[in-house]
């Protein structure tokens, strides 16, 4: 073989590679970045999420948060303890009663006092409306995530009823601040118990009308069954909570594993699993919570003991040194203040373990190999709050 | 019985609903339509929604009962109340007793751009000079309009319900608002204003803002 | 051949003013016809469904609603986005809406009283209705936005998945009507029987149930209504194809919706429900050409609801799924009814 021929082969294979890359390249399509939110409907707030698609399948996701982070913890160590449950209230804005029950368990835990029974009673009752309001709204709005326009307007209907028992009580639909160092700010006016039965005979009557309209929808459950499944131990390993960890068949709810003194003991409720772990557990475990829910609302409404709202508080809040932790399962999952105090009016630290941050956690490990259009039922049914995500 | 299909299910759920938006009547009028009556909403400029008494609309203020003792300034979590006052010595309540001094307030913002209607303020007023209102009806065009001083927020005090009874087993006892006529409109405040020439000396203002 | 021709030439007027006439007629209709449908379903009957009023201010009743929201929509700045082919984008929405006007031509409401009378009527209508899918497509690719893109491409693929059953299924309907003139059709189901008993006529939708069901689930995805949307998807692509218009173009592409939603209800009922033709009444009655257009009015507007109604209660569905859908179950089935279709047509 001489140089020349060496040298035209060698330059027929380099002609070779290059034709083949370009082939490769012509053919590659290359990856498309796509941006969910932080303006997107589907991300109720401003959750942004990075996703790589290859047409519309999700190579990798990235959920970026931030965007409405309000600096409560920091917020909080320059206000006096009662002063601070106004802005936990605005952490998870759609179940607030029950953002404010474990961080003022935490002080009376460092301050060593107790509710008296009825304002047990009460907090656990205005606690359990917080979650019917909260899930009920997550019931109707997966039906728009999947693209089903009407159950979020029922869903709307129907909660309202529950806040305006929540308004009848505390004043506010929203943002109740009425859990108080040592009790509650007031008692319940007259006739708002026979009214509350109404209600809750109300809601599971709207627990039937989506479990017809949008559960039992064949359509609904092509979109969610086997989509997003998160295998147990999964779950556990990313720290999920509340509704997404029992949907994967933990049999795990703080209410009854690590009660911190409300009134669930007194009533028979039932914690419910889902063996799946997809899209449709996760919806059918808010389900039949919601349901359980009012069950537990209507026995504790019939047996609310008498006595003061208020244990003896002085005047002047000053919560001795030390610290405390104490979680609740809350609407989203489990929701707990680490509460650090130096003997002050304020605390001196305060952190807050929110449910949604945790289980968005999970998005990474969960949208991997999926189709853009499950992005939305995935997100859907993990249902966070981005003021809960953010705080 | 064999399952219905969901889809089936579905269509008569939203069927169901819409019949009862448009024929909520009963018996031999069940055929006049009547959605006013049907439908959950309320059509909010033509007819008002009506919040529970307990509602935290917007803070009236009873002047009259204020002392400008600051607690409420103090314990707003966004510092969005401004109050000054002063003292001015007021004629003795019997004659022959002493000279007393009472404190007038001046000034008493509300900043409800700011306000986060927590109520803290209403709870930790020692003399019943705050109370909330169910009313809703004061937004304005101009941020800065949303500044009631204390004779807006004196206004307000004409909307504020009478305090509800409580559920039996209560132990809370059923606060009064007090009586609030036209005749008696800041009687303190024509006081102060009659005196205020006799004791100028005797000011003392305060002030605290946020 | 046309009945409207031989109207026109007895009144005495020229070809230009009859066209004219036509024209006039058909711009009057569609956007009324876009304008009815959408205040009646759209905003009334979504409200009820859902515990609502709807509008109630603008007009008794709310009826003017969709009028003030177009005078609202002419009023916004039209915005091309930096990146767009601008001519392209502009184009979009005026193919999307020809598409529409162009279904209308072929559509019978009476004995004299069509457009134009095509011997091959709803070849045509088929093949016009597709030209939207260019139309959206254009828009998905002009828009130089990944949503809008993303929703082309879905729109493309989901159209031509339906386009073939749609087809298919009308095929039934050809073959017992021994024709594609959709006033033969008309005909064919006015002096049908069904087992000698002749009153009412034959329509289609007794011994083509299958063909009506496949019909209308193929309407519903060429609609893009729900459970069908996904190239609109609001959850998804925040709107699709049409992410980036605003304005009229946006205007534009809502009465095609709305328009072509009350075609096709139109075409449902000419194939299927027995069109114009009233019971009792000689099928060349010319007081057919005056209550011809109200029974059809009525016809269609029940079909319509069923389109809404659907719209309104169901999720939707993947793009995959859909997939599925139309090329495992709804082409083999009406490719089985043509089959039925036919030896019945031979052996009967």
């Amino acid at each position: 073989m001489t140089a020349a021929t060496d040298l035209r082969s060698q330059q027929a294979y380099v002609a070779a590679q290059a034709a083949d890359a370009r082939v490769n390249v012509e053919l590659d399509t290359g990856d498309m970045t796509l941006n969910i939110g932080p303006q997107h409907p589907a991300t109720h707030g401003t959750l942004r999420i990075a996703c790589q698609l290859d047409g519309e399948q999700v190579i990798s996701a990235e959920p970026l948060m931030g965007y409405m982070h309000r600096g409560y913890e920091k917020l909080c160590e320059v206000r006096t303890f009662p002063q601070c449950t106004t802005l936990i209230n605005r952490i998870d804005w759609l179940g607030s009663f029950a953002n404010e029950v474990p961080f003022i368990l935490a002080a009376e835990q460092l301050m060593g006092i107790e509710a008296p029974p009825r304002a047990q009673w009460i907090r656990t009752i205005l606690f359990e409306l917080s979650r019917i309001a909260n899930v009920s709204l997550f019931l109707g709005d997966m039906g728009v995530q999947v693209g089903a326009l009407t159950p979020v307007f029922f869903a709307f209907r129907d909660r309202e009823r529950v806040l305006n028992q929540i308004e009848a009580v505390t004043g506010g639909r929203f943002h109740p601040n009425f859990d108080r160092i040592g009790g509650l700010k007031d008692d319940l006016p007259r006739g708002w118990i026979d009214e509350t039965h109404a209600v809750m005979a109300k809601m599971r009557g709207f627990c039937d009308e989506m479990e017809d309209l949008l559960m039992g929808n064949e359509i609904f459950q092509t979109r969610c069954r086997s989509v997003g499944v998160i295998p147990g131990e999964v779950a556990l390993d990313f720290g999920l909570s509340g509704a997404n960890l029992r949907a994967s068949g933990v049999d795990w709810d703080l209410r009854r594993d690590a009660n911190p003194g409300l009134a669930w003991d007194e009533v028979d409720w039932r914690v419910w699993t889902h063996p799946d772990g997809d899209s449709f557990a996760r919806y059918w475990v808010r389900l039949q919570e919601t349901r359980e829910a009012t069950k537990i609302v209507d026995q504790l409404l019939d047996s609310i003991p008498a006595g003061p709202i208020m244990a003896k508080v002085p005047r002047i809040i000053k919560v001795p040194a030390g610290e405390a932790y104490v979680s609740t399962e809350n609407p989203l999952g489990e929701m707990g203040y680490y509460v650090v105090s130096k003997g002050g009016l304020e605390p001196f630290r305060v952190k807050i373990r929110t449910p949604s941050f945790s289980n968005i956690s999970v998005v990474p490990w969960v949208m991997r190999g999926t189709y853009v259009p499950d992005i939305i039922t995935i997100l859907g049914s993990l249902y966070f709050i981005l003021g809960d995500i953010d705080r | 019985m064999p399952q219905l299909p969901g889809l089936l299910k579905g269509l008569g759920v939203t069927a169901r609903t819409a019949a009862r938006t448009l024929f909520p009547k009963r018996g031999l009028r069940t055929l006049i339509p009547a959605p006013q009556q049907g439908s959950v909403t309320v059509q909010y400029p033509h007819e008002k929604e009506a919040p529970p008494d307990r509602a935290r609309g917007v803070i009236a203020l009873h002047e009259e009962n204020c002392t400008a003792c600051m607690l409420c300034s103090r314990s707003c979590p966004d510092w969005c109340i401004y109050i000054e006052g002063h003292k001015v010595k007021a004629p003795p309540r019997r004659a022959g007793g002493a000279v007393r001094s009472v404190n007038v307030v001046d000034r008493f913002d509300i900043d409800y751009a700011l306000c986060m209607y927590c109520g803290i303020c209403v709870e930790v007023c020692p003399f019943d000079a705050l109370f909330w209102s169910p009313e809703y009806e004061y937004s304005e065009p101009h941020i800065a309009d949303l500044l009631h001083d204390r004779i807006r927020l004196s206004e307000w005090m004409e909307t504020v319900p009478a305090f509800e009874d409580y559920e039996p087993g209560s132990e809370q006892k059923v606060r009064k608002v007090p009586d609030f006529g036209p005749d008696d409109f800041l009687p303190e405040r024509k006081l102060a204003d009659d005196d205020a020439v006799l004791a100028p000396a005797a000011d003392a203002a305060t002030s605290a803002d946020g | 051949m046309s009945g409207a021709a031989e109207l026109a030439g007895l009144l005495g007027l020229a070809y230009w003013a009859e066209t004219s006439i036509k024209l006039g007629v058909a711009l009057i209709v569609i956007p009324t016809a876009a304008l009815l449908l959408g205040y009646l379903f759209l905003l009334k009957m979504m409200a009820f469904m859902q515990s609502r009023l709807g509008p109630q201010d603008v007009g008794p009743y709310g009826t003017l609603q969709l009028i003030a929201d177009a005078v609202k929509f002419l009023q916004k700045e039209d915005i091309h986005p930096a990146t767009a082919d601008r001519r392209v984008f502009r184009a979009a929405p005026v193919v999307v809406l020809a598409s529409s006007f162009l279904l209308f031509v072929v559509l019978p409401t009476g004995p004299d009283a069509v457009v134009e009378n095509l011997d091959t009527g709803i070849f045509y209508a088929m093949a016009v209705s597709s030209l939207s899918v260019l139309g959206v497509l254009m828009a998905g690719w002009a828009s130089a936005n990944k949503y809008a893109l993303l929703g082309g491409l879905r729109a493309a693929g989901q159209l031509i998945a339906y386009e073939l059953p749609l087809i298919l299924a009308v095929m039934g309907v050809v073959i017992q009507a021994d024709s594609l003139n959709l006033q033969e059709i008309v005909r064919a189901q006015a002096e049908g029987e069904i087992f000698g008993f002749g009153l009412i006529g034959n329509p289609f939708i007794l011994t083509q149930f299958i063909g009506f069901l496949i019909f209308m689930i193929s309407a519903q995805a060429e609609l893009t209504q729900t459970p069908f949307d996904m190239p609109v998807a609001e959850t998804e692509l925040v709107g699709g194809f049409h992410v980036e218009y605003t304005g009229f173009r946006f205007l534009l592409f809502f009465m095609a919706e709305v328009a072509t939603a009350f075609a096709f209800s139109a075409l449902a009922t000419v194939m299927f429900l027995g069109g114009w033709w009233i019971p009792g009444f000689d099928f060349d009655a010319p007081a057919l050409n005056v209550l011809g257009p109200v029974v059809m009015l009525i016809k269609i507007l029940v079909v319509a609801f069923i389109i809404f109604w659907i719209r309104f209660t169901y999720p939707r569905l993947r793009e995959d799924q859909l997939q599925k859908f139309a090329w495992k179950v709804l082409i083999p089935l009406s490719l089985a009814n043509i089959v039925v279709t036919g030896i019945f047509k031979v052996v009967v």
